[in-house]
């Protein structure tokens, strides 16, 4: 295949699927084990995020996203991570307070969508400590296919032409059967991800509602994997419906049980976004010891996600959540 | 807003299939889809495939984008469909856009390593801009955002003109095909490539748009008039797609 072009942006992990297929063999030996795999968040975070790991998080930025998960790594003071910078919006800004990442992949973060921009991760982007390489989102969902199903890259035909394909670390070549110019997109095996889900067995076999962002992919492609669930429910219950299951077992290396996980994001089916709450951030933002203060009342004084959740208004808020998710004002006019 | 907003969903056929993000674009297709064109099929790049949209979206992946669809996916099936040639538009926004239609949502500076500004990047835009048949800006008209040189092209338009799309490798017979601002419609002109106007909004002369433009803008021999958006098109607007007037406030 001729390389006709080639992207000056780093690639910060291997894309060899031989040297994953070790790891895959050797140090995945526990997770194809049916043993529970169940333990506090905190020991999780602590046991599988290491510093300088490459760690990538599941969900879309506020929607299924393991935000207890962020909070932890960010109280844990992890530091000098890779992050995988894809579809991030909220879990970025928890990261870039935190400053735990140095290097990044990104198809989408700094903002907050229809919300606005986050001053504090455009800054800490602006800072020049954080090394960049540019991607799409389809890309990117690109790179964990090509890692998840163990070959080195996959073709496609997005980025062609564009400053972003210049700031990647794809290639460019002529395709061998069409003589069309593609972009090869490399494999992403990520060191540690972490997923939240609806429910999980203790084993790790995880389902979840609503869409699946490119979760699937991301599931297969993680050398660890951490699974954050709203509920754990017995094995009999995943045998039951064995189709709905969509991460299996043996791809997980532990299992927590995070009611209320992704708030102040949204879990599709059970609670919406928390739209006040996203919104301190921004205006937490606007002073730097308005936000040292804002972080650490936000994260380091909470022991963990069930403080963050009182804080917040408890259970009571979360019914009111709920109430908004399912749109129970609405239904009558629908 | 209120005009860009009904004048993009005018330019979307009844039966088509669009691909879209949050904000006015969202907006656009919402109108569309309760005015002109009630069998619009959106796709959101999270997974939402068809939802019936009660309300809209503050983020493409929010549950709004799957409420009552025919699919929630994953961005996967979404992005192979653009892939595939399923999806016929898509609607885009961007901070800074070139006189080819090129688009940048990446940073604003002379040196990458320390961008002056630093925005959210490509996300799905570049892969829609790619692969869907059609793409359409709707975007404010200001000099700032339509600007000679970008710093950063993220996704591509008709790059510099003439065939250098179709030479890139990009699938054949895609490209931009309507810009539709606060003041105007253009479109591109077939062998330069170049950015035209074709429609102007009631109230606006073409020396208006031009001035709030930061390149020359080439000009259709026959330059309509966009028609006034209806009593009816506002009524939905204002009541039914942007009650809390996030956008149409501004």
């Amino acid at each position: 295949m001729m390389i006709t072009k080639q992207g000056s942006g780093g690639l910060f992990t291997d894309p060899d699927p031989d040297k994953a297929r070790l790891f895959f063999r050797n140090d995945k030996r526990n997770a194809r084990m049916m043993k529970s795999k169940i333990m506090p968040l905190s020991r999780a975070m602590d046991w599988f995020v290491r510093d300088g790991d490459y760690l990538a998080i599941g969900g879309f930025g506020s929607n299924r996203t393991p935000i207890a998960a962020c909070h932890e790594i960010v109280r844990q003071k992890r530091k000098n991570l890779g992050f995988l910078g894809h579809t991030s919006t909220h879990d970025m800004q928890i990261l870039s307070a935190g400053e735990v990442y140095d290097r990044i992949d990104i198809s989408y973060g700094v903002g907050l969508e229809a919300r606005g921009l986050s001053r504090c991760s455009r800054s800490y982007m602006e800072s020049g400590r954080v090394t960049v390489t540019e991607w799409t989102n389809y890309s990117l969902t690109a790179r964990l296919k090509a890692a998840s199903m163990g070959v080195p890259f996959l073709p496609a035909r997005q980025m062609l032409g564009t400053d972003t394909f210049e700031r990647s670390a794809a290639k460019q070549a002529t395709c061998p059967f069409t003589g069309m110019e593609l972009t090869l997109i490399p494999a992403l095996f990520p060191d540690v991800s972490v997923i939240h889900v609806h429910e999980a067995d203790c084993y790790g076999n995880a389902r979840f509602n609503g869409i699946a962002v490119s979760d699937i992919e991301l599931a297969h492609a993680s050398k660890r994997l951490v699974i954050t669930a709203e509920r754990i429910v017995p094995h009999c219950e995943i045998t039951r419906n064995p189709d709905a299951t969509l991460i299996p077992f043996y791809l997980v290396d532990a299992v927590c049980e995070v009611p209320y996980g992704a708030y102040p994001g949204g879990m599709p089916y059970e609670y919406f976004s928390d739209e006040e709450n996203l919104n301190a951030w921004l205006l937490a933002e606007k002073t730097a010891e308005g936000f040292a203060e804002f972080i650490q009342r936000e994260i380091f004084d909470c022991k963990d996600h069930n403080e963050y959740i009182g804080i917040h208004g408890g259970i009571q808020r979360m019914i009111e959540l709920r109430n908004k998710e399912l749109l129970i004002e609405k239904e009558v006019i629908v | 807003m209120e005009m860009m907003i009904v004048a993009a969903a005018k330019e979307l056929e009844n039966g088509v299939t669009i691909a879209v993000g949050t904000g006015a674009p969202c907006a656009a297709a919402m109108l569309a889809q309760k005015t002109s064109a009630p069998d619009l099929i959106i796709f959101f790049e999270a997974g939402g495939i068809h939802p019936t949209l009660v309300e809209m979206p503050i983020s493409v992946g929010d549950s709004r984008t799957f409420y009552k669809a025919s699919r929630a996916g994953s961005m996967g099936d979404v992005m192979d469909a653009c892939a595939r040639g399923l999806v016929d538009y898509t609607f885009l926004g961007g901070a800074q856009i070139d006189m080819y239609g090129n688009l940048n949502s990446t940073m604003i500076g002379k040196d990458y390593t320390k961008p002056s500004v630093r925005f959210p990047g490509s996300g799905g835009a570049n892969d829609f801009a790619s692969l869907c048949w059609r793409t359409m800006v709707m975007t404010i008209q200001d000099k700032r955002r339509f600007v000679r040189k970008m710093d950063f092209i993220t996704s591509p338009g008709w790059l510099s003109g003439h065939d250098s799309r179709s030479n890139s490798g990009l699938p054949d017979q895609t490209g931009p095909h309507r810009i539709i601002t606060n003041m105007a419609i253009m479109d591109f002109e077939p062998v330069s490539r170049r950015m035209r106007v074709i429609s102007l909004h009631p109230g606006y002369s073409v020396d208006e748009v031009q001035d709030n433009c930061g390149f020359e803008l080439l000009r259709s021999d026959s330059i309509s008039v966009t028609p006034e958006p209806t009593d009816h098109e506002l009524k939905v607007l204002r009541e039914d797609v942007d009650p809390e007037k996030y956008l149409i406030g501004r």
